[in-house]
C-alpha cells in the first residue's frame, strides 16, 4: 500500500470522554492526600502487588528478552497500523464477525446502542473494559434505558458504591475489605446478612448475586486484549470467570477495542500472555484466558460485534515523542510503583487513566488544552520507576517531559504578557549566560541569610516559589558561594605561581 | 466520508513521518531444556499453587481414578468426544450417577448444565511453566460452556501433552479455535490484592495427568 496520503495535511483530532483531569492535579491530589484511610488502603494494595510482580518477574531468566520483544512489536505494529487493522478486519470478517468504526466516544456509544437495541434488550452483562469506561457507556447506555451490569468483582463493588473506578487494573483498590461488606449490605437486594468481610466470603456473596444474570443474559459488551491480525482473533485476559461468562453464554457479543490493541500475529502472543499476567497481578499466568475469531458455529455468541474506537489514539500516533504510549497493555505496573498514584490515588488524576502511564495518555489522547489535563505530566518526581516497571518499555518518564514542554510552549504562544514563569527563567537566562552576571546574583546570598533569621530555615517564599515551600523549608543560604569560597582558597601566594597551575594556564 | 475510511486517512497522517518498524528480537526462550519428567513435576506444583487438585496416574488407571473421584456425586456432563474407556469403570459402580452427553446432535441447555455436578473433559496442551492447561473445542473437550457452568471442572491432560514454555504451546494450537486457558480454578485478587480462589467459574479443578 502507499503511505502518501493525499488531502489536507491533517491536524490530530481528539479524543472526548472520561479522559479529562477536571481540575488541576496538584489541587485534586492535595484533597485526596487528606484521606488517611485512602492512603492506608492504596498503600498496603500496591505494596502487595509489586512484591508479588519482583518475585515472578525475576523468575524468568528472559525476562529482558521478553520486554525487548514486546517493545519491538508493538512498535512495529503502530508503524504498520493501516495494513494490520484492514488485515484483521478481513480475517475477524471472514468468521462472521461484524466490524463497527467509531471515530469518537459518542459515535462507539451510539453504536453499541443501536446493536443492544436490535435484540430487543434493555440489559447487558459487562466484562471490565477500559475502552467502555474511557467512552462512558454505561451513562449512556442508562440515559437510553438500557441497563448494563458490571460483573468484574472489583467494578461491580464500584458500580455497587455509585463510585469511580481509581485503578485500571483493580478498580476498587481504594476500598478495603470491611467497606466492601459495607457496600454489599447496602446495596445487593438479596445477601447474607451475616456476611463476614473475609474476602472469599465476599468473592462468594458476587458469585450469588450475579450467578442469574450471567444464565439468563441474551447480550454481553467486553473489551478485548488484543487482537491477532494474521488470524482475527479477539482475546480477553481475566480471573474471575465473568469473562468466561459474558463471551460464552449470551446470543450477542459486543466487544469494543482501542485500534490500538492489535499485535501483527498469533506467534506475538506468546511474548505477550506471559508479559502480562506477571506484570499486573503478579501471577505466571491469569486464570483465565478467552479466545475467539468472529463466530464459532454451536459454540458461544452466534451475533459477535467488534468496534473498532479512535477517540485520540489517532492523535497520539502523530506525537512523534509520544506515539509509543500507544504501546501500552494496561497492566498496571506503572501505577502500582508509582510513589505519587501511591499516595494521591486514581482519582486524582480524572481521566480513566490515571497514573504515571495516564499522565502521558490522557493529554495525548485529548490535546495538551483540554480541560485541566495540563497539569497531568507535572503528577510525577520522574523517578523512573515507571519506566522500569512497564512491560513494553515506554519511556514514561521522557513523555513526560516532553508533554510539559508541549504544555509551557502552548501556553507561551496564548499569551502576550509573561508570567512569573517566563520572568524567572529570562532572569536564569542572564544569570547563567556569564560568571560575572552569577557573581552580581551571589553578593546577595548574605540577604538570604538574613531573611532565614535565627532559625536558619527560609519557611515562605512568595509568588511561584510559595508552592515549593508549602509542604518544605528552605534551609538558609550559606554566607559565600562554592566559587566565592574557590576563589579565596585559591588566592594567589605568588601571581607567577597562580597562573601556571590554572587550566587554561596548563593548556596555554 | 465512512467512519472507517476517516479513520484511516487519520492513522496515514498522524504516521507522516514514515517510521519504520523494527526487526523483532525473538532471542526469549522458544523450547523446552527439560526432560518429560521434569516437566510434569514443574506442572504439578503450579497447579497446586493455584490450589488446583493434581492427580498423577498411569493411563491404565485414569478410569479407577475418574471413579474415585466422582463417588457420591449425583451427575455430570462429558462431551461427546472424551474417551469412552475412561468412563468405563463408571459404569460399574452400581450407583446413580447420570452421565449427560453433549453433542451437536443434542446441545445440553444452560439450565440443564446449572444442575449438574461436575464436568469431564480432555485438553489440548499445557505449559508447565506457568501452570496452564489449554482447551480449544476438540470433541473431547466439547463447547466452552460445558466447562464452564458446572461448579467443577475435572480435566484429563495426557502427559505427552505437557510442553515447558508458552511459546511451544503457541506452535500446537490453532489460533482459530475458540480457546480457553486455565490456571487453576477461578479466583479474584480484586479485594486488597489478596488472592482468594472460586468465583464465578469452577470452583473445583481436579487436573488428572496421565502418564
Amino acid at each position: 500500500m502507499s503511505n502518501t496520503f493525499l488531502g489536507m495535511p491533517a491536524l490530530p483530532v481528539y479524543g472526548h470522554g472520561n479522559l479529562n483531569a477536571t481540575e488541576p492535579f496538584p489541587k485534586a491530589a492535595h484533597r485526596e492526600l487528606g484521606n488517611d484511610q485512602l492512603r492506608a488502603n492504596l498503600g498496603h494494595a500496591t505494596h502487595t502487588i509489586r512484591d508479588k510482580r519482583l518475585r515472578v518477574v525475576s523468575e524468568l531468566p528472559d525476562w529482558e528478552e521478553m520486554r525487548n520483544a514486546g517493545s519491538a512489536i508493538k512498535n512495529a505494529t503502530m508503524a504498520n497500523l493501516p495494513v494490520l487493522l484492514e488485515q484483521f478486519e478481513a480475517n475477524f470478517t471472514a468468521r462472521g464477525g461484524i466490524i463497527h468504526w467509531a471515530r469518537d466516544a459518542q459515535e462507539a456509544n451510539e453504536i453499541v446502542t443501536a446493536l443492544i437495541r436490535e435484540t430487543g434488550e434493555s440489559e447487558v452483562v459487562k466484562v471490565k473494559s477500559m475502552a467502555t469506561q474511557e467512552i462512558g457507556l454505561n451513562e449512556y447506555l442508562e440515559e437510553q434505558g438500557i441497563a448494563a451490569f458490571e460483573t468484574d468483582l472489583a467494578e461491580l463493588i464500584v458500580q455497587l458504591d455509585h463510585d469511580k473506578p481509581s485503578h485500571i487494573l483493580v478498580p476498587a483498590i481504594h476500598k478495603n475489605r470491611s467497606q466492601v461488606r459495607e457496600i454489599f449490605l447496602r446495596e445487593m437486594p438479596v445477601v447474607d446478612p451475616n456476611l463476614t468481610d473475609d474476602p472469599a466470603r465476599l468473592a462468594e456473596a458476587a458469585r450469588t448475586h450475579l450467578r442469574k444474570k450471567f444464565l439468563s443474559a441474551k447480550v454481553a459488551v467486553s473489551g478485548a486484549n488484543f487482537g491477532l491480525a494474521d488470524t482475527g482473533t479477539l482475546t480477553v485476559v481475566e480471573s474471575e470467570g465473568n469473562g468466561r461468562m459474558c463471551l460464552t453464554l449470551p446470543e450477542t457479543l459486543i466487544t469494543v477495542m482501542g485500534i490500538e490493541k492489535l499485535l501483527p500475529s498469533w506467534t506475538d502472543l506468546e511474548v505477550f500472555m506471559q508479559l502480562l499476567p506477571r506484570s499486573s497481578t503478579g501471577e505466571r499466568m491469569n486464570p483465565y484466558t478467552s479466545l475467539w475469531t468472529g463466530v464459532t458455529p454451536g459454540d458461544g455468541p452466534q451475533n459477535v460485534h467488534l468496534v473498532m474506537l479512535d477517540n485520540g489514539r489517532t492523535a497520539a500516533l502523530a506525537d512523534e515523542m509520544g506515539r509509543t504510549a500507544l504501546n501500552c497493555i494496561r497492566c498496571s505496573a506503572c501505577m502500582n510503583v508509582c510513589p505519587v498514584y501511591e499516595r494521591t490515588g486514581g482519582h486524582a488524576y480524572g481521566s480513566t487513566y490515571p497514573g504515571p502511564i495516564g499522565a502521558i495518555l490522557s493529554p495525548l489522547m485529548t490535546g495538551i488544552k483540554s480541560e485541566e489535563n495540563n497539569s497531568l505530566p507535572y503528577a510525577s518526581s520522574l523517578c523512573g520507576a515507571c519506566f522500569d516497571a512497564c512491560p513494553v518499555k515506554i519511556n514514561i518518564p521522557e513523555i513526560l517531559v516532553h508533554l510539559r514542554g508541549v504544555d509551557v510552549d502552548s501556553k507561551r504562544s496564548a499569551r502576550k504578557i509573561p508570567t512569573q514563569m517566563d520572568v524567572i527563567m529570562k532572569a536564569a537566562e542572564w544569570a547563567f549566560s556569564s560568571g560575572s552576571h552569577l557573581n552580581i546574583l551571589e553578593k546577595g546570598l548574605p540577604l538570604g541569610k538574613l531573611v532565614a533569621g535565627r532559625d536558619k530555615v527560609i519557611k515562605k517564599l512568595p509568588g511561584m516559589g510559595a508552592g515549593w515551600t508549602q509542604s518544605r523549608d528552605i534551609p538558609a543560604p550559606p554566607t559565600q558561594s562554592f566559587r566565592q569560597w574557590w576563589d579565596k582558597e585559591h588566592q594567589p601566594e605568588s601571581g607567577v605561581d597562580h597562573q601556571s597551575t590554572t587550566p587554561e594556564g596548563a593548556q596555554a | 466520508m465512512s467512519a472507517r475510511e476517516d479513520i484511516m486517512n487519520r492513522i496515514k497522517a498522524a504516521l507522516h513521518d514514515a517510521p519504520q518498524a523494527p526487526v523483532i528480537p525473538r532471542d526469549y526462550r522458544r523450547s523446552s531444556a527439560m526432560t518429560a519428567a521434569q516437566r510434569l513435576e514443574q506442572l504439578v506444583d503450579r497447579l497446586i499453587d493455584y490450589k488446583a487438585n493434581v492427580f498423577v496416574v498411569d493411563a491404565a488407571d485414569a478410569p479407577v481414578k475418574l471413579a474415585e473421584l466422582l463417588a457420591g456425586t449425583g451427575s455430570i456432563v462429558v462431551p461427546h468426544g472424551l474417551p469412552e474407556e475412561w468412563l468405563s469403570a463408571l459404569k460399574h459402580d452400581g450407583g446413580t450417577l447420570v452421565v449427560h452427553v453433549d453433542s451437536p446432535q443434542r446441545r445440553l441447555t444452560t439450565a440443564d448444565l446449572d444442575s449438574v455436578e461436575a464436568v469431564v473433559t480432555a485438553a489440548a496442551t499445557a505449559v508447565s511453566e506457568t501452570g496452564t492447561i489449554m482447551l480449544d473445542g476438540s470433541d473431547d473437550q466439547g463447547r466452552r460452556i460445558i466447562s464452564l457452568v458446572p461448579d467443577r471442572h475435572i480435566c484429563l491432560l495426557r502427559a505427552e501433552d505437557i510442553v515447558e514454555v508458552l511459546p511451544e504451546a503457541i506452535a500446537r494450537l490453532e489460533a482459530t479455535r475458540p480457546q480457553t486457558w486455565i490456571s487453576g480454578p477461578s479466583a479474584t485478587s480484586d479485594i486488597e490484592l489478596e488472592r482468594v480462589e472460586g468465583v464465578h467459574g469452577p470452583r473445583t479443578l481436579d487436573v488428572i495427568i496421565l502418564r
